[in-house]
C-alpha cells in the first residue's frame, strides 16, 4: 500500500511542478493546490498505513492507528485552503489592475513600472 | 508556581487579542492607533519581565492544555527565545509609532494594525514554540499576515511582487510539511526536545542528513541564504517603509532562528556534512550580499542586500559551532534586528522627503535635516561594527570562533565584509547627505521630526546595546550555553523523563 501511495504522491508532485512552471497564473495556483495535496498524502503515508482501532483507553485491541498524522493533515489542509483562497483573490485583483495573468508580463522591477 | 509558568504565553496573547480587538475599530483610526501603541508598549514590558524571569529561573516551559511533553504542544522560553521575543516587541512598538505619520489613513482603515499584530503573533510564536509542527503553524500565521501587509495598498508593484512572494512561500511551506513528515517517520515524535533525544539514540544515518538538508532549504528560503535569496530583493522592495522594517528585521530572522535551533538541537551528529554545507552557503551568501550592496545605487536595494550579508554572518557563526561563535551569532542576531529596523525607517524618511530611492537624484540632505543626517551616520557606524558599537562585539566573537576552529577563509571573509558594508552604507551618507542641497517636491509636508522618533529610539537602543555589552553579555552567554548544550534544553522540557 505504501508503494502505491508513493506513486500517487509522486504523480501529484510531478503534475504540480508542471503546472507551476506554466505562464498562466490560474494554472500556477492549481499547481500549488496539487502540491499541498501531495504533501498531505505524504504525511499520512509517513505515519505508517496500518489497520487498527482508535487509540482510546478501554479499547483493547492488538493494534492502534496513529492519530497524529491525521491531526497534522487537518491543520495543514485548513492552512492551505486559506492560502489558496487568498491567492485566488489576489490573482483576480492583479488581473484587473495589471490587465494580464501571464507571468511573462509580470516580470521586471522598479525600472519598468 | 503553576500560574507563573503561564507567563511565557502572554507576549503571544497580547498581540493576538489586540489584533482581534482592532478589527472592530477598523474605521476609527484614532482609537486603533491608541490601542495598537498601548498594547505594543505593554508587550515590551512583559517581554522584558520574561527575559528577567528566564535569567533568574532558567528555561520556562508550558505544556498547553496540560498535555505532558512530549505528547502535547509545548511552549518553551529559553534565553535566546526570550531575548528574540523582547527584540520583536521593541521593533513592533517602533514600527507602530512610525506608522502613525507615514503609512497613510487609507491603509490604516483597511486592517493595517490588525495585520501587523497578527504578524507579531506569528513571529513570537515561532520563537517560543517547542514543537516542530507548531513551528510550521506559526510560520503560516506570520506568512498570512505578511501577505496582507505586502499587498495592502494594492499598487501595481505590490500586486506583482506579492504574487511571487506567495508562490515562493507556498512552495517552501509544502517542503516544510514534507520535511516534518520525513522527520516524523524516522523519530515518531514532534516535540523538539524529544526529537533531539530520539536522534541521539539513532545517531546520524543517511536519511537524517537528507532531512537536515531539506530543513536547510525550507528555512533558507525564509531566511534568504544563497542560492535561495532570489525572491528577497524584489519582494522587500515593494511595501512602504514600516512594513519593510518589519519584514527586514523580523521575517528573515525567523528563518535564521529556525536554522539555529534545528542545527544546534537536531542535526549535530554529522556536522562534517551538514555544517560544512551551511558554512559554504553562508560564505557565498556574504559575498553575494556584499556585491549587491556595493553595486546598487538605490538606497532600498543597498539596505536589502545588507540584510543578506548579515544573515550570512550570523549563520557562519552557527556553522562554526564553537561556544564563542554561537554567542557571537546570538549577539549579532539581536544587534542586526534592531539596527536593520532603524535603517529601514531612516531610509523611509529619506524617500518620503525626496520622493525617490535613487541615490543619484538625492544630495545635500544634511543641510536641511541635520538630525536625520547624524542619526543615519550613527546607524551606519553601528551597522558596520565600528568598535564601541554593537556590531563589533558580535563579529569579534564570530571571527574568534572561526579562527579557533581554523576556518581562516570564512573568518577572513566575515572581516572583509564589514569593511565593504561600511563602504556601501557610507555611499548613501556621502551621496545623499553631502553635496549641494536640492529642493524636493512635497518635502514640506513630511513631518520629519515626528517620524524621527522611532528610528532614534532604535538607534539609541542599538548604541546602548553595544556600550553596555558588559552588562548584557551574561544574558547572551546563557542563550548560547543552551544552544551549545542541547541537554539543558531537553532536561527542561522533558522534566519527568
Amino acid at each position: 500500500m505504501e508503494i502505491v501511495m508513493a506513486f500517487v504522491i509522486g504523480i501529484l508532485f510531478m503534475s504540480a511542478t508542471y503546472l507551476m512552471l506554466s505562464k498562466s497564473l490560474l494554472r500556477i495556483i492549481i499547481g500549488t493546490g496539487l502540491l499541498s495535496h501531495g504533501a498531505h498524502l505524504l504525511i499520512l503515508t509517513m505515519g505508517g498505513l496500518k489497520r487498527g482501532t482508535v487509540p482510546l483507553l478501554g479499547e483493547e485491541a492488538s493494534s492502534y492507528t496513529d492519530p497524529i498524522p491525521q491531526a497534522l493533515i487537518l491543520t495543514a489542509i485548513v492552512i492551505s485552503f486559506g492560502v489558496t483562497a487568498f491567492f485566488l483573490v489576489l490573482a483576480y485583483r492583479a488581473y484587473k489592475e495589471l490587465g494580464t495573468d501571464n507571468t511573462e508580463r509580470l516580470r521586471g522591477n522598479e525600472g519598468n513600472d | 508556581m503553576k500560574e507563573m509558568i503561564n507567563f511565557l504565553i502572554l507576549p503571544l496573547l497580547i498581540p493576538f487579542l489586540t489584533g482581534i480587538l482592532l478589527i472592530f475599530f477598523a474605521k476609527n483610526v484614532v482609537i486603533q492607533r491608541w490601542i495598537a501603541a498601548f498594547s505594543a508598549f505593554f508587550n515590551v514590558i512583559i517581554a522584558f519581565l520574561l527575559v528577567q524571569k528566564v535569567r533568574n529561573d532558567g528555561i520556562l516551559t508550558l505544556d498547553v492544555s496540560s498535555w505532558q511533553a512530549p505528547f502535547g504542544i509545548t511552549l518553551v522560553s529559553d534565553m535566546i527565545s526570550a531575548l528574540l521575543v523582547l527584540t520583536t516587541t521593541i521593533i513592533a512598538l517602533t514600527s507602530v509609532i512610525y506608522s502613525f505619520r507615514s503609512i497613510g489613513i487609507e491603509r490604516e482603515r483597511y486592517f493595517y494594525y490588525p495585520a501587523l499584530n497578527f504578524l507579531i503573533v506569528g513571529v513570537i510564536g515561532a520563537f517560543t514554540t517547542g514543537d516542530i509542527f507548531n513551528l510550521f503553524v506559526f510560520f503560516e500565521v506570520l506568512l498570512m499576515a505578511s501577505y496582507v501587509l505586502l499587498v495592502l495598498g494594492g499598487t501595481k508593484i505590490q500586486l506583482r511582487e506579492t504574487i511571487k512572494y506567495i508562490l515562493v512561500n507556498v512552495i517552501s511551506s509544502a517542503l516544510f510539511v514534507i520535511a516534518v513528515a520525513y522527520l516524523y517517520s524516522v523519530v515518531g515524535t514532534l516535540n523538539m526536545a524529544h526529537i533531539s533525544v530520539r536522534l541521539n539514540e539513532l545517531g546520524q544515518s543517511g536519511i537524517i542528513t537528507v532531512i537536515a538538508v531539506l530543513f536547510l532549504i525550507v528555512f533558507g528560503l525564509k531566511g534568504g541564504i544563497f542560492p535561495l535569496y532570489f525572491w528577497l530583493p524584489g519582494s522587500y522592495y515593494a511595501p512602504p517603509a514600516p512594513v519593510m522594517a518589519l519584514f527586514g528585521a523580523l521575517l528573515t530572522k525567523v528563518g535564521v532562528y529556525a536554522i539555529m535551533r534545528t542545527y544546534t538541537l537536531f542535526f549535530i551528529h554529522d556536522t562534517g556534512y551538514t555544517h560544512q554545507l551551511l558554512m559554504i552557503l553562508t560564505i557565498i551568501t556574504i559575498i553575494v550580499g556584499v556585491i549587491g550592496a556595493i553595486a546598487f545605487s538605490d538606497i532600498k536595494k543597498i539596505i536589502i542586500y545588507n540584510i543578506i550579508v548579515a544573515i550570512g554572518v550570523i549563520l557562519f557563526g552557527v556553522s562554526v559551532m564553537t561556544p564563542d561563535s554561537i554567542a557571537g551569532s546570538v549577539f549579532y542576531l539581536i544587534h542586526d534586528m534592531i539596527i536593520k529596523a532603524g535603517l529601514f525607517l531612516l531610509i523611509g524618511i529619506i524617500i518620503a522627503i525626496t520622493g525617490t530611492s535613487d541615490l543619484r537624484k538625492i544630495s545635500g540632505l544634511i543641510k536641511r535635516y541635520p538630525g536625520l543626517g547624524w542619526t543615519f551616520f550613527l546607524a551606519a557606524l553601528v551597522l558596520a561594527g565600528i568598535p564601541p558599537f554593537s556590531g563589533f562585539v558580535g563579529k569579534v566573537l564570530i571571527v574568534k570562533g572561526g579562527f579557533e576552529s581554523e576556518h581562516y577563509w570564512g573568518a577572513g571573509i566575515v572581516l572583509t565584509s564589514s569593511l565593504l558594508v561600511l563602504f556601501s552604507i557610507m555611499k548613501i551618507f556621502i551621496n545623499g547627505f553631502w553635496g549641494t542641497p536640492q529642493d524636493y517636491k512635497g518635502e514640506d509636508k513630511v513631518p520629519v521630526r515626528k517620524l524621527l522618533i522611532a528610528p532614534v529610539i532604535l538607534v539609541t537602543i542599538s548604541v546602548l546595546y553595544g556600550a553596555g555589552s558588559e552588562f548584557i553579555f551574561p544574558y547572551i552567554s546563557q542563550a548560547a550555553e543552551t544552544l551549545a548544550n542541547p541537554s539543558i534544553y531537553i532536561d527542561a522540557v522533558l522534566k519527568e523523563w
